[in-house]
């Protein structure tokens, strides 16, 4: 059976200066990946250009054995890939429902339509989504005025809508709160795990990464210089290297530290 | 050769003046993101108060000391309206901000005749170069020399400004990222102030220094500013060494266009500018700019169809208007007619621009299609009134298709100015295709049929014309496809990432839009009972924004409110008194400061403020036939205003 994701030697430079470098990796149903690097490692390139917004100079993309490289963002969603954004893009103008059932119209086909009232459709649908993420409440509310953990909530049930196999996440937690970040993450694994739906996603806290990724990989200046489980990862000493006296080491270490604790004291995964 | 020898020259001696013009208009775009309409009206006031400065101070020294006055009295006058005006809009959509200073170039327009009368005025000619010199046994105005060596004098000028002194550093910083400069500890208020003055100082002089080549007149302002909106463009916006080469690429266009193909002269720079539009977006020499402020049309309170009752209101509101030929006379109800042709051309307006986020600067153009194709069919094919009536729409949506494909691949001020040039390209055909449009002299004897031939009749065909196609537009916007539309509008990046394409749906909209405005064309041509190009003119164009955004661009019912009380002010002014334009850019300017929201948009808002006073729970605040704005976007929305991003430089 094919992967999920597949990726072969992507590359993309931007006027001479490589951004990502020949990096290959897979990605299987129900699996939540991690890709961590230090700024300018290579992750939003690689990102753009798996869902199609950035076109790559060399290499594949497979999504589910289908050739997706090249394809246009919207061809990309079509072949089953949910997306949400670093910084959130969501329709502002709409209520929290019609921004899921644009979303749903969308997978349905039908938003070529000129005729009928489109607040009516899908939204069952969209709703039930909006339960899924913790957002029924919110449903008749502006997206516009929702707060930032709301907007990203908001985006994960956008990014469910079509039924992905596959979820890209750039930094789904940055600018939440601590409490939120951990909510929102596990709320994602439990989805996947539950629907056999592939995360790829970046993030920053190194906590989120080791509590929820069943695999990591590590990018720097374009290259892939490390993959595998989180704990094999984090004593790399390569990737130690390049975190020198960023969070990973701290947090590693951190990490350890409550995980030595927690064999008499409290499971780490207990402070939320 | 000899001729071709001189129109170079002259073309060059003109160019000197539109970039002047342009420049000013760039270097203010550059730094305050504003599209200063009102830059015409300055050119035009530098050579009126030069006239009268030159009466008074005569001689070599009064002559040229009176040009430079003349330049820093209207600088003084343009850093006094930047003040007073522009300072409480920067944060305004780009569009208030060109309609505020449109409403200003109408004043002017009106002042100038209080002022100076409306007779063209013949200055001095310039002590010392009245004379010509004799180039290649052509007779060279010396003056014409004069004007072709300062132009190039005058871009170094600007160039050693920008780069050598402190003052033109910041502003090229300003220019490249605003809040930077801001949080520098520059007192930002007082740099744009200069610039904004130091670009009208060059837009008067430019001016100023037309009155010894031409007579100063009341066409000057609105014919510079579309010629340095061109210059502007093809050189990208906030590019001096653009506006540069531009302005003598345009004036060499003019110079030879009436030589070498006289019959599309006009359309000549218009076609380059959208032919550079589409190849070259950014202009020859400007760059990416970055994202709008605030895109238009952004509501934050969400939008909803009518309910139930408000239908049932609707209703009567159009039976109301069906019983006015009951007490009517039959002026009053030819009238009537033209503001429910105007109604459907401000709300296809409306759904091109509030919700597709589009403001399009030549939509008149399809009006004038629509009222054309149905001439065409009528003289040429001899149909019937109501077959007309079908079929104009279908020259308008023709053209819609092919202007739209192009257009909807830019956005914002470039998608503005496109439709622009496009429409004054198709204005330009039916004023030179003499033989089929009838030229300036238009297409006459078009009377509706005889069930329709007294205005009562004529009034009840536009209302059942008019009323299904607002009800289709109304229903259009509460589609799926009207969704895919705001979402387009609301977030592209979102928008393509759940599978919509957003140049199709644009263009769809483009088309509607277009379709919808040719109706009304057809309409206003058995009206009228006669076509002239001028009805696709800029000015008809300028009027469909004014109305959106009277009524409320952040509204759903805005258009239509606003189209009949701009239409009826503008007719009642008309009849009222001579100095309508006055009171009309006065208006304009109050509504863009005070009523950025419209009429049913503040409307609205009070409405909600009464009912939270009341303690209204969030439903009833809701509920709003229109559902529309609260506070501008800017700010509020997660992608602030960012002008980080370079937009275009004022790099020489």
């Amino acid at each position: 059976m094919t992967r999920l994701l597949d990726v072969e030697n992507l590359a993309k430079s931007y006027a001479g200066l490589a951004a990502v470098r020949h990096v290959s990796f897979g990605l299987d149903r129900g699996e939540i990946l991690a890709m961590i690097g230090p700024n300018g490692a290579g992750k939003s390139t690689c990102f753009n250009m798996l869902n199609g917004q950035i076109r790559p100079d060399a290499g594949r993309i497979r999504i589910d054995g289908v050739d997706t490289t090249s394809l246009p963002p919207r061809a990309v969603w079509r072949k089953g890939v949910g997306r949400t954004f670093q910084i959130t893009a969501t329709f502002g103008s709409m209520t929290v429902r019609e921004n899921v059932q644009v979303a749903l119209m969308s997978h349905g086909g039908a938003l070529g339509r000129w005729f009928g009232r489109a607040d009516t459709r899908g939204r069952d649908e969209a709703d039930r989504l909006l339960a899924l993420v913790g957002m029924a409440a919110d449903a008749d509310r502006a997206a516009a005025e929702l707060a930032y953990g709301d907007l990203k909530r908001l985006e994960l049930a956008v990014a469910l809508a079509n039924r992905p196999k596959l979820l890209l996440m750039d930094e789904p937690t940055a600018g939440m709160a601590p409490r939120e970040r951990v909510g929102l993450m596990r709320l994602t694994a439990e989805i996947a795990r539950a629907e056999g739906i592939g995360v790829l996603f970046t993030e920053h806290d190194m906590d989120v990464v080791f509590e929820h990724a069943d695999r990591m990989m590590v990018l720097s200046r374009g290259l892939l210089i490390a993959e595998g489980p989180p704990e094999t990862v984090r004593r790399d000493p390569e990737v130690r290297a390049i975190y020198l006296g960023e969070g990973l080491v701290y947090d590693a270490r951190h990490q350890e530290a409550r995980a030595d604790a927690s064999t008499s004291g409290p499971q780490p995964e207990a402070r939320a | 050769m000899q001729l071709v020898f001189v129109q170079f020259m002259t073309g060059l001696a003109s160019a000197a003046s539109l970039f002047l013009v342009a420049s000013g208009l760039s270097i203010i775009f550059g730094v305050t993101r504003i599209v200063n309409f009102a830059h015409g009206a300055f050119y035009m006031l530098g050579a009126y108060v030069a006239y009268t400065l030159t009466d008074r101070f005569t001689g070599a020294f009064g002559f040229w000391f009176a040009l430079l006055a003349a330049a820093a009295i209207v600088a003084i006058v343009g850093c006094l309206l930047e003040m007073t005006l522009l300072r409480r809009i920067y944060q305004a959509p780009e569009l208030f901000q060109l309609l505020a200073t449109f409403g200003v170039t109408l004043m002017v327009q009106d002042l100038v005749l209080l002022i100076w009368g409306p007779e063209d005025l013949v200055g001095p000619r310039a002590p010392g170069l009245a004379g010509a010199v004799e180039i290649f046994g052509k007779r060279i105005p010396s003056y014409d020399l004069f004007l072709i060596a300062l132009g190039p004098l005058v871009l170094a000028g600007l160039w050693l400004l920008f780069h050598r002194t402190r003052w033109g550093v910041l502003v090229r910083a300003a220019t490249l990222d605003r809040s930077m400069v801001a949080a520098l500890g520059i007192n930002q208020k007082w740099l744009f102030t200069g610039v904004f003055g130091l670009g009208v100082f060059l837009a008067a002089l430019g001016g100023a220094l037309q009155i010894p080549r031409d007579a100063v007149n009341h066409g000057m302002d609105l014919r510079i500013i579309v010629e340095a909106f061109v210059v502007v463009v093809i050189g990208g916006l906030g590019s001096t060494t653009g506006a540069f080469v531009a302005a003598i690429l345009v004036s060499q266009l003019n110079a030879f266009g009436i030589l070498v193909l006289p019959k599309i002269s006009l359309v000549l720079v218009f076609l380059v500018m959208a032919v550079v539009l589409v190849v070259r977006p950014w202009g020859l020499f400007g760059t990416r700019p970055p994202p709008a402020q605030a895109s238009i049309g952004m509501a934050v309170r969400p939008w909803r169809p009518l309910a139930p009752g408000e239908i049932a209101v609707a209703a009567a509101v159009v039976a109301a208007v069906a019983l006015m030929p009951l007490w009517l006379g039959h002026y009053a109800l030819t009238v009537a007619s033209e503001i429910l042709i105007f109604v459907l051309f401000a709300a296809s307006l409306h759904l091109l621009m509030s919700v597709g986020g589009l403001a399009s600067f030549g939509h008149a153009a399809y009006f004038g299609l629509g009222a054309y194709g149905a001439a065409f069919v009528v003289k040429a094919a001899g149909l019937p009134m109501l077959a007309a009536i079908a079929a104009g729409p279908l020259l308008a949506a023709l053209g819609a298709a092919v202007v739209g494909w192009f257009a909807v691949s830019l956005s914002g001020v470039y998608f503005a100015m496109l439709t622009l040039a496009f429409s004054q390209i198709v204005w330009s055909i039916a004023f030179q295709w003499v033989d089929v449009t009838g030229g300036d002299n238009g297409i006459l004897g078009l009377w509706p049929d005889a069930f329709a031939a007294s205005p009562a009749a004529f009034f009840w065909l536009t209302l059942a014309v008019v009323t299904p196609a607002l009800v289709w537009l109304h229903m259009v916007i509460f589609s799926p496809f009207g969704y895919a539309l705001r979402a387009v509008r609301d977030s592209e990046l979102r928008a393509e990432a759940i599978g919509i394409d957003r140049r199709r749906v644009q263009w769809i909209a483009f088309v509607i839009a277009g379709t919808a405005a040719g109706l009304g064309g057809a309409l206003f041509a058995f009206l009228k009972g006669s076509i002239f190009p001028d009805v696709m003119a800029i000015p008809t164009s300028v009027d469909g924004l004014v109305m959106v955004l009277l009524g409320g661009v952040e509204t759903v019912l805005g258009p239509i409110v606003g189209a009949v009380v701009f239409k009826a002010l503008a007719m009642w002014l008309i009849s009222q008194t001579d100095y309508s334009k006055l009171v009309l850019g006065a208006v304009v300017v109050a509504l863009v400061v005070a009523f950025p929201k419209g009429i049913v948009g503040t409307l609205a808002d009070w409405r909600d403020r009464l009912t939270a006073r009341r303690g209204a729970g969030p439903s009833d605040a809701e509920a709003s036939a229109d559902a529309t704005a609260a506070e501008p976007p800017a700010g509020t929305m997660a992608p602030a205003p960012s002008p980080a991003t370079v937009a275009g430089r004022t790099r020489p």
